[in-house]
């Protein structure tokens, strides 16, 4: 069984003040996710992205349907630390999820909550610091540091815990375009170095092509999914449902839509420009 | 034109004095004319809120002057209060400044304190949620019973409705989704281009910048070090790369084709202009018939 498995879930947020049931914020979503994997999921603000993260640690229980996190389904509530354990969440808002008042202790609050004996959170800490290359800010105080920084520190304290996967819900949309490539930089240093499974929630489409598989969400259901080419030479099924591809493949959609000869869709600049080439050589 | 704006030599040190003095706008001069729009742009810490702030008064000058229509905003301190009607801010995330019962009493709140009643006042809520796309249901409702992005609109409507002659929106689409951030610009833009309102925008989004600024700012540790037309600024890429900040990704494209020999200009904003650049390469070429 892969990883993640997300088996035909539905689920609703509790119903509405006037009795009413609310609808649903997820609606038959089924997802594999293998080890190691780099998947990003987009959509609109309400489209039930956010919902199925907190379904990946157990911290939302689907209403029908189930969730396999390494063979092991989130309803069972013994299990439920063990996946709290192995999937770690990051939120939009680093300042909400910085609880000390100095990096080093920020970061061992986790796995002092596991229970991990102290010598060995010590090493923990110092290795989850050097990872996000936080390590030379261990002594300072985390409201003092960059929102890029911060954002940096709170990935630390997830994988101080050491988890196997790690969940981001949208953990740029605060920051600047230096604090952007600082968290996109550490995500795939992990992803690729260390072998770490990353699902990573964003809005920015230049974040979402160095994924290795793209999920589109739309009214609580998945739109499409494949490798971010096959996603974003969809681009008159992101444009009706209002979604951004990047400039580079817009023009290159746009170039075909004139007649010329594009086989392969460009995702960042370098394959854009040589695009640009091709066609006018 | 006359001018609207007009920083003198103007200076802001946090904390004077003390170990923890920190220069945070040093020296900006600069002067902008009614009715621009104006970005403003610059990495964490560069500047830019403090140097809004310092524009409607919210802190005031070390040294130097901020000049609004003519006259020092500081000339009469007890008056700074009249300033913050002129100069409107917009807070990042300006929803969780919401208070009011409902979302009308909220937009009222700004024109009733400046001394605004009945219709006058109406009228100015009602203006204020049509520039942000409010319906006329939602006006009734508790602010805390909407949607992120209603929340946000409704925020701004209520700094719109004071029909400040200069609006200073502080990343007014940070957080938002991709239409939500579309739909929120065009409105801001809107709402520029019917009141003839000088429109200061901050975003950390140059492409938001880039398709609605005429002139932008660019602040780098305390100092302003670029104040030019929009095309100019994302003609320098290297040196905003220099600043922590980019230009956009179709900017940057059309710079490295023009780098191979291309002709192709500088400060390509947007797709559209991309496309018919290439297009007429191509035309002149003959390659499309």
């Amino acid at each position: 069984m892969n990883f993640i498995s997300v088996q035909n879930i539905f689920f609703s947020y509790s119903n509405n003040e006037d009795g009413s049931l609310a609808k649903n914020a997820v609606n038959g979503v089924s997802l594999e996710i293998k080890k190691g994997e780099f998947i990003a999921l987009l959509g609109h603000n309400g489209c039930g992205k956010s919902t199925i993260a907190k379904h990946l640690n157990a911290m939302l229980l689907p209403d029908s349907g189930k969730v396999y996190i390494d063979g092991d389904d989130t309803c069972d509530e013994e299990k439920t630390y063990d996946i709290r354990k192995k999937v770690g969440l990051v939120l939009q808002n680093p300042d909400n999820q910085l609880v000390a008042s100095i990096v080093e202790e920020d970061v061992a609050f986790g796995p002092e909550n596991l229970g991990v004996e102290p010598e060995k959170i010590r090493i923990r800490v110092d290795n989850a610091l050097k990872a996000v290359d936080m390590y030379e800010y261990r002594k300072h105080a985390p409201f003092k540091l960059s929102g890029g920084q911060k954002q940096r520190v709170a990935i630390a304290g997830i994988l101080a815990m050491q988890p196997e996967c790690i969940v981001l819900d949208e953990p740029t949309a605060m920051l600047d375009p230096n604090g952007r490539n600082e968290v996109l930089s550490t995500l795939l240093k992990l992803n690729k170095q260390n072998g770490m499974t990353v699902v990573l929630i964003t809005h920015y489409m230049d974040e979402a092509v160095l994924a290795d598989r793209v999920v589109v969400m739309d009214k609580g259901k998945i739109l499409t999914l494949g490798t971010p080419r096959e996603v974003f030479s969809q681009v008159e099924l992101l444009k009706k449902h209002r979604l951004d591809v990047p400039q580079a493949t817009e023009l290159a959609y746009k170039l075909k839509g004139c007649g010329l000869n594009i086989d392969k869709m460009p995702l960042n600049e370098e394959e854009c420009v040589k695009m640009l080439e091709e066609v006018l050589k | 034109m006359s001018k609207i704006l007009e920083l003198k030599n103007l200076s802001f040190v946090y904390g004077q004095g003390t170990p923890f003095e920190k220069c945070a706008v040093s020296n900006v001069d600069l002067s902008i004319e009614k009715g621009e729009l104006i970005g403003i742009i610059g990495h964490t810490g560069s500047g830019k809120s403090t140097l809004v702030q310092l524009l409607n008064g919210l802190i005031r000058p070390t040294s130097g002057q901020v000049i609004l229509d003519g006259e020092d905003i500081w000339k009469n301190p007890k008056e700074i209060r009249k300033i913050r009607f002129k100069v409107g801010m917009v807070f990042q995330y300006p929803e969780y400044q919401l208070f009011e019962e409902t979302v009308y009493k909220d937009i009222a709140f700004g024109p009733a304190n400046m001394g605004k009643s009945g219709n006058e006042l109406h009228d100015a809520v009602i203006k204020a949620a049509e520039f942000t796309g409010l319906d006329r249901e939602i006006l009734s409702k508790s602010p805390f019973d909407l949607s992120g992005g209603e929340k946000r609109r409704a925020a701004i409507a209520g700094v719109m409705a004071m029909d400040p002659e200069v609006l200073v929106l502080d990343e007014p689409t940070a957080g938002l989704d991709p239409m939500g951030r579309d739909v929120l610009l065009s409105q801001i833009v809107q709402y520029h281009r019917k009141r003839k309102n000088t429109v200061l925008l901050v975003s950390h989004s140059m492409e938001d910048i880039a398709r609605v600024a005429d002139r932008i700012m660019v602040m780098n540790s305390s100092k302003l070090v670029m104040f030019d037309e929009t095309k100019k600024i994302f003609s320098h890429s290297r040196e905003l790369e220099k600043y922590g900040l980019r230009v956009p990704q179709i900017t940057k494209i059309m710079l490295k084709l023009k780098e191979k020999g291309y002709d192709v200009s500088d400060g390509v904003l947007t797709v559209d202009s991309a496309l018919s650049q290439i297009y007429s390469l191509l035309n002149r070429e003959g390659k499309i018939w």
